[in-house]
């Protein structure tokens, strides 16, 4: 047992263990905003465990776009539309808690069932390291070119979505009720703060002169 | 899972690189085994080192950098600045540490208290996190991470969720409306940055500092990036302000605005972490466009060609222990002059509209930066000698 392997079998148990009761707190709290915050640990704690792996490219891309970005967003919009309301009961809850909880029980008892009857490969081919990247790169541009530029077409797609979504000018017309669509932004009218004075006849200043 | 010692201890033996240069790690492990330590406990001895170093490094950047700001503030308002804490007032950033240090720490009443905790830990730990990439040598940085630069720009994406955390957690209306322009303003001026390093990245073949530095040195300051990349430089530039919050782009704690923004309730050393956090950001930033497209640690003159002047060989002990120290002090000085003209913007231009600020990164930067990587990826199939074949 070196130094180097026990320092690796804490860090292991410390990120399985995030990962693990972050993900639950994610499901199981109550609080939504915590549940986001606590989403971005979960995601950072996958991340540390590519860094086990020796996937340093895939880490840092994992902290990249699901951290800064997926989860940024997510918090985004818990914040902008945090109003503090009082849910109505939903009918059953318990019940439909109870269904659930066993819907994903089962799902995890399938898992564990596949973990443990697949032939796994121990210990699995040596990593790469650092030369990753290269790999990545040309598998992106060769036998997984349809793939990756299908799901750029997918990103295309809810980019425009989205812009025509937001913006305002696009319907003149209500689509469902047909009725006119006044999508301008209301603005309180304002007192100017100069006093606009219309072009004036000549002064007396001016004809004076 | 567990074949990888390399990954966990995070610093790649410098020995293996074939490089010239200082290799204090080399002769610090050789020393520690001729007292008798087995080579696991000198490697052991020797990992805490260069981060203590360096963190202490980013401390003493901070300070400067404080008392910098003041001194040239004042010059540019005519007045004369701190002058009675010590000899030109240089122990003046340590009063006002000294005086963060001492002050109550207030958690409002209505606040989240463990996320107005967590809030600014989780900006300053990115920013420090970074300085694993910075080389100020050779193999003077702490590891030499294959990933390199990618690895600063997933860390500083974690930032804003530090500022949303201690935005949404102080329960003030200017706090959460600061932290979601930072969130905003961070996500939107990252594109732009990610896309001026790629176009360095493209031309040096590699994402390690190290790598990009090295192929800036080969003729002197005629090789360096910024002449092949005016306009990368100037994106970057511009990006790095903005994400450090530096006037024009402070929008996050804009005074007349937003009181302070996400920092309005805070005080003593939870504000002192949020001060730390953008200052080190600020010498980040510095350090990061000096390697970029400065030449990192490269002197105007390659070191080799006035080595070869007066007859000497690069290898020679004395020779390397001046081209290290050289290389250190080049780093700084290309640093500091970038933070000069950063704290001169800062004092000089007025603070830009939030609509003009996504305006900005949105539709000026961002295609720029996409045309500024199109033509260095033509350029270098076209000069693949001045651009990196």
């Amino acid at each position: 047992m070196t130094i180097a392997s026990t320092t690796q079998g804490i860090c292991f148990l410390i990120l399985s263990a995030a990962v693990v009761f972050g993900s639950l707190g994610v499901v199981l709290l109550p609080n939504i905003v915590y549940s986001a915050f606590l989403l971005g640990g979960v995601f950072l704690s996958v991340a540390g465990l590519y860094l086990m792996l020796n996937a340093s490219f895939v880490a840092a891309a994992q902290v990249l776009v699901y951290v800064g970005a997926v989860n940024v967003l997510i918090l985004f919009a818990i914040m902008l539309v945090n109003k503090k309301e009082a849910m109505a009961d939903i009918p059953g809850l318990a019940l439909r808690r109870l269904l659930s909880g066993g819907v994903c029980l089962g799902l995890f008892l399938l898992l564990l069932r596949v973990d443990l009857t697949t032939p796994w490969a121990v210990p699995g081919p040596s990593p790469i390291g650092d030369d990753a990247t290269v790999r990545i790169g040309i598998h992106l541009f060769t036998d997984y070119l349809l793939p990756f530029e299908l799901a750029s077409v997918l990103l295309l797609m809810s980019m425009i979505g989205a812009i025509v979504l937001a913006r305002r000018d696009v319907f003149s017309v209500d689509i469902v009720t047909g009725d006119d669509a006044d999508q301008a932004l209301i603005e309180k009218s304002r007192t100017p703060l100069l006093i606009e004075t219309p072009p004036a006849e000549p002064t007396a200043l001016e004809t004076r002169r | 899972m567990m074949t990888a010692p390399e990954s966990m201890t995070m610093l790649r033996s410098p020995l293996a690189a074939v490089s010239t240069g200082l290799d204090l790690q080399g002769s610090f492990t050789t020393a520690m085994e001729g007292f008798g330590l087995t080579p696991g406990t000198a490697h052991l001895l020797w990992l805490p080192l260069p981060m203590l170093l360096v963190l202490v490094a980013a401390v003493i950047g901070v300070l400067v950098n404080v008392w910098l700001e003041r001194k040239i503030s004042a010059a540019v308002q005519q007045r004369i600045g701190p002058e009675y804490a010590g000899a030109l007032g240089v122990l003046q950033p340590l009063a006002d540490g000294l005086k963060l240090l001492w002050k109550e720490d207030i958690i409002p009443a209505k606040a989240d208290g463990l996320l107005f905790t967590l809030g600014p830990i989780l900006v300053l730990i990115p920013v420090i996190l970074s300085w694993l990439v910075i080389p100020f040598g050779q193999n003077m940085l702490i590891s030499d991470v294959g990933i390199g630069v990618f690895l600063w720009i997933a860390l500083s994406s974690i930032q804003p969720i530090g500022l949303l955390m201690s935005g949404y957690a102080s329960n003030n209306k200017y706090s959460l409306l600061g932290g979601l322009r930072a969130a905003a303003q961070s996500i939107s001026y990252e594109i732009p940055l990610a896309l001026a390093v790629l176009a360095v990245v493209m031309m040096s073949n590699s994402l390690s500092t190290i790598d990009i530095v090295n192929q800036q040195n080969t003729a002197g300051i005629l090789s360096w990036n910024i002449w092949r990349q005016p306009v990368g430089f100037l994106i970057f530039w511009i990006c790095a302000l903005a994400e450090c919050e530096r006037l024009p782009f402070d929008l996050p704690e804009a005074e007349e605005e937003l009181v302070a923004g996400y920092q309005t309730e805070y005080s003593g050393m939870k504000f002192a972490l949020f001060y730390l956090g953008s200052y080190i950001n600020l010498v980040l930033s510095a350090l990061l466009v000096a390697v970029l497209y400065l030449g990192g640690w490269g002197f105007p003159i390659p070191v080799e060609w006035l080595a070869g002047a007066i007859g000497q060989s690069v290898d020679a002990p004395v020779v390397q222990v001046i081209t290290g120290s050289l290389g250190i002090v080049m780093t700084v000085l290309k640093a500091y002059l970038l933070v000069f003209i950063a704290i001169l913007l800062r004092w000089t231009l007025p603070r830009v509209r939030i609509d003009q600020l996504l305006d900005l990164g949105w539709k000026f930067l961002l295609p720029i930066a996409l045309v500024n990587l199109l033509v260095t990826a033509g350029l270098k199939l076209a000069f693949p000698a001045f651009f990196g074949g």
